[in-house]
C-alpha cells in the first residue's frame, strides 16, 4: 500500500461519508465554482490545473490533466499554465524576501 | 486481434460489474429495440488509410467488399419501410465500385443520405469524381478529425492526413459544403487522441468552430463527439500503452443511465459487407450478430422481428452510455 494510490482518485465522490452535511455543501460548491460561468469551463480548467501542481496534489493532477485533455486543451496550453504556477511559486517566494531583508537590515549591525 | 480474444479480455473488468449486470441494477435489462430509424451500411474494411484508433481494423490490406446483392437488397428494404436514414460507412466507401450506383439510388428514396468519408481520396484518382457525387446527391457528409491541431490528428490518423482533409474541406465549402441555406451540410467527428473521455460536446464544438475557421479558413455543420470504444486498433492501443485498466474503469465510473435511453442501437440496425446484421458498427467488428431470434442476415429481413430484437450487449458498451452517451450522431445527452 502507498500513501497515495491512483486508483482512490474513485473514492473522491466518497469524501462526504461521515460528515454528509458539510461534504455535500462542498460539493455544491465544489461544482459551481469549477463549472462555466463568466469563465469558461476551459479556462477554470486550466486554472485548477495549475493550482493541482503548485499545491501537489496527484489526484487533481491526474484529474485535471485528464479533464483538459478531454476539453481539446493542447500540452503546449497545459505547460504554459503550468509556468504561470511556477513564476507565481517563484515570485510568491522572492516576495517574501521582503521579511527576511526586512529582519536582516534591522537585526545586523 | 481476433474477435474472441477482444471480447475474452472485454470480459474481464476489474472491481466492475458486467454491462449486463450495470442494465440489470437500473432495472432496464433486456435492452429492447424501440424500431429502426437507422440502416448503417458498412461498405467494407478496405481503406486507403489505417488509423492507430480504428475499430473496424480498416486498411489497404482488407479484402471484405459489400457486394451489388447484399446493396440491392438494402435498397428493396429501405423502399418497403419507412427507415429515415441511410447511413453509409466502412473502411473508405468511396472504395467500393458500387458506391455511385448506390447513392444515385438511394437519393431517389428521399432519405436522410449519410456517407462517413475521410476525404482523402477526393483528389485522387480514380475517387475524384465522388467529389460531384456527393454535391450533386446532397449527400450529407461526416468525417473524422480528431483534432483541430495537425500534428494530434495526425499521430493517431497517420502523417499528412490533417492537411488533405482540410484541403477537401475547403474545396467542400467552396461547393456549399457547410454555408448556411445550401441543404448542404458536412458534420465533424471528434474522438479522443488517447485513452482518455471526449470532453461536452458543446464546448468542443464551439472550439472548433473558432479554431478552424480562424486557422484553416473551414466551416461545418455539427460537431459529433464520439467515445472511443475499447475494441479493435484502439483495444491494442490502450494495452500496449497499459491503459487498459484505468480506461475500463474510467467508462465504468462514468456510466450514465439516462445514455442508456437513447443509445444508438436502439434505433439502428447495422449491415455487414457480406449481409450480416448487427445491433451496432461495433458489434459488427466483434461478431455480434443480432440475436434472440432476430434473423441474422439481411437477406432474411423480417421487420417484425428486427425491430423489436433485444439488443446484443457487452462491456465495451460501456463506451456508449459513459458520460453524455456516444453515438455515430454524437453525444446522446445533455447537448
Amino acid at each position: 500500500m502507498n500513501y497515495y494510490e491512483p486508483k482512490d482518485l474513485a473514492d473522491f465522490p466518497n469524501i462526504a461519508e461521515w460528515a454528509a452535511d458539510q461534504g455535500n455543501k462542498f460539493f455544491d460548491y465544489y461544482g459551481a465554482a469549477t463549472g462555466a460561468g463568466k469563465l469558461t469551463e476551459r479556462e477554470k480548467s486550466l486554472i485548477a490545473l495549475t493550482v493541482a501542481m503548485t499545491q501537489n496534489c496527484p489526484y487533481c493532477i491526474d484529474a485535471y490533466t485528464t479533464k483538459c485533455m478531454s476539453l481539446g486543451i493542447s500540452s503546449e496550453e497545459m505547460m504554459e499554465a503550468a509556468h504561470v504556477g511556477a513564476a507565481m511559486m517563484a515570485g510568491v517566494t522572492l516576495a517574501h524576501t521582503t521579511q527576511m531583508r526586512k529582519i536582516i537590515k534591522k537585526k545586523e549591525m | 486481434m481476433e474477435a474472441r480474444e477482444q471480447l475474452r479480455i472485454l470480459d474481464r473488468i476489474e472491481g466492475g460489474s458486467s454491462f449486463a449486470g450495470k442494465i440489470r441494477e437500473i432495472h432496464k435489462f433486456p435492452l429492447t429495440a424501440k424500431g429502426i430509424d437507422i440502416l448503417q451500411i458498412n461498405m467494407g474494411r478496405l481503406c486507403n488509410l489505417t488509423c492507430r484508433h480504428c475499430h473496424v481494423e480498416a486498411g489497404p490490406h482488407r479484402t471484405e467488399i459489400m457486394e451489388r446483392p447484399v446493396l440491392a437488397k438494402c435498397l428493396e428494404i429501405l423502399h418497403a419501410f419507412p427507415i429515415s436514414t441511410i447511413d453509409i460507412t466502412g473502411g473508405a466507401p468511396e472504395m467500393n465500385p458500387h458506391l455511385e450506383w448506390f447513392i444515385t439510388e438511394a437519393t431517389r428514396l428521399n432519405r436522410r443520405l449519410i456517407v462517413r468519408s475521410n476525404l482523402t481520396l477526393l483528389f485522387e484518382e480514380p475517387y475524384r469524381h465522388f467529389m460531384d457525387v456527393f454535391t450533386r446527391n446532397k449527400v450529407e457528409i461526416v468525417t473524422s478529425l480528431p483534432d483541430h491541431l495537425a500534428s494530434k490528428s495526425d499521430r493517431q490518423r497517420g502523417a499528412g492526413v490533417f492537411r488533405k482533409v482540410i484541403a477537401a474541406m475547403r474545396e467542400l465549402n467552396t461547393r456549399g459544403y457547410g454555408m448556411p441555406g445550401t441543404g448542404l451540410c458536412i458534420d465533424i467527428v471528434h474522438n479522443p487522441v488517447g485513452a482518455y473521455l471526449p470532453g461536452p460536446q458543446a464546448a468542443l464544438s464551439h472550439e472548433y468552430r473558432e479554431r478552424l475557421l480562424a486557422e484553416q479558413g473551414i466551416r461545418f455543420n455539427q460537431l459529433f463527439c464520439l467515445t472511443n470504444l475499447p475494441i479493435g486498433r484502439y483495444l491494442e492501443y490502450l494495452i500496449e500503452s497499459d491503459n487498459f485498466e484505468d480506461y475500463m474503469s474510467a467508462l465504468c465510473h462514468s456510466f450514465n443511465p439516462a445514455a442508456v435511453d437513447n443509445v444508438m442501437c436502439l434505433t439502428t440496425l447495422s449491415v455487414g459487407w457480406n449481409g450480416s446484421l448487427y445491433d451496432c458498427d461495433f458489434n459488427q467488428m466483434l461478431g455480434l450478430t443480432v440475436n434472440h431470434g432476430a434473423p441474422d442476415n439481411i437477406m432474411d429481413f423480417d421487420i417484425e422481428k428486427l425491430r423489436n430484437r433485444e439488443i446484443v450487449i457487452k462491456n465495451h458498451c460501456y463506451g456508449c452510455v459513459a458520460g453524455s452517451g456516444s453515438s455515430c450522431q454524437g453525444a446522446t445527452t445533455g447537448v
